[in-house]
């Protein structure tokens, strides 16, 4: 199957975009992932082994976290499982400070 | 490092907060990452799914974002950096803002909107690889007339 790497994650995917894997679930699919590539585990799952919160994964136009059998849905070759961290924000909340420096705002 | 955006698409996603005020608006960047900073070849209008607290909050489903994110590959473009707008609020991210940024290498531009009136546009560049290291680092806007131009 194909899976779909987003930008922030394609430094630790030699910048590809898709990658190839072989695998019958959504979890074995993530497996060979990993297994390809390392350096993706610790930013997609938790030291016990799940997803992150803020990583969605989706089987075509799936959500994977609402399937009847989630991560265990079988899946086909000509599947695609897209990798797409959330976005989200809001005003709410304290003001930052920029790293590189302070806000002066009119 | 630099945003580069064309004006039309710059004053676009300024419109846009003007056009949700008093809620906050939401939107992508496509384009390409260069050496000089991301460059914006197009911008796309997304929905805010947080219609509970939708003027101090925004939310971009996922399934939109992969949409969007099809569409841009098809044009040989990816995701580069996502827009919103803080309604009578500065330009600045906010510690939420903070916590729920995850697109390292991305470009987070935000508008304050006083009054329905669009006011000023920071962008901030998501550094670092992980959420233990990562950091907003303002960056500066430099305006073209067209898409790839100071590339």
């Amino acid at each position: 199957m194909k899976i779909n790497i987003p930008t922030p994650l394609r430094a630790f995917t030699d910048k590809q975009a898709t990658v190839e894997v072989n695998g019958a679930t959504v979890q074995a699919g993530l497996d060979a992932l990993v297994a390809a590539h390392p350096e993706l585990k610790n930013h997609l799952f938790t030291p016990d082994g799940k997803l992150r919160s803020f990583v969605n994964v989706y089987l075509n136009d799936d959500d994977v976290r609402y399937l009847p059998a989630a991560e265990a849905s079988a899946v086909s070759a000509d599947d695609e499982l897209t990798i797409i961290p959330s976005i989200a924000g809001g005003r709410t909340g304290r003001p930052g400070v920029s790293a590189s420096r302070a806000l002066c705002c009119r | 490092m630099k945003l580069h955006i064309t004006q039309a698409d710059y004053d676009a996603l300024r419109a846009h907060g003007e056009e949700t005020y008093p809620h906050e608006c939401c939107g992508v960047m496509l384009g390409h990452a260069k050496d000089d900073g991301n460059h914006v070849a197009a911008i796309v209008r997304a929905g805010n799914t947080r219609t509970d607290s939708a003027h101090n909050r925004y939310n971009i489903s996922p399934i939109e974002l992969i949409k969007i994110q099809r569409e841009g590959r098809k044009q040989g473009l990816d995701i580069v950096g996502f827009y919103h707008s803080h309604p009578d609020h500065p330009a600045m991210w906010s510690s939420t803002d903070f916590a729920e940024a995850h697109w390292f290498g991305c470009c987070y531009v935000i508008t304050s909107v006083d009054k329905g009136k669009a006011n000023l546009t920071n962008a901030f560049h998501l550094s670092g690889t992980t959420e233990d290291d990562k950091a907003f680092q303002q960056e500066e806007i430099l305006i073209t007339e067209a898409v790839g131009e100071n590339a």
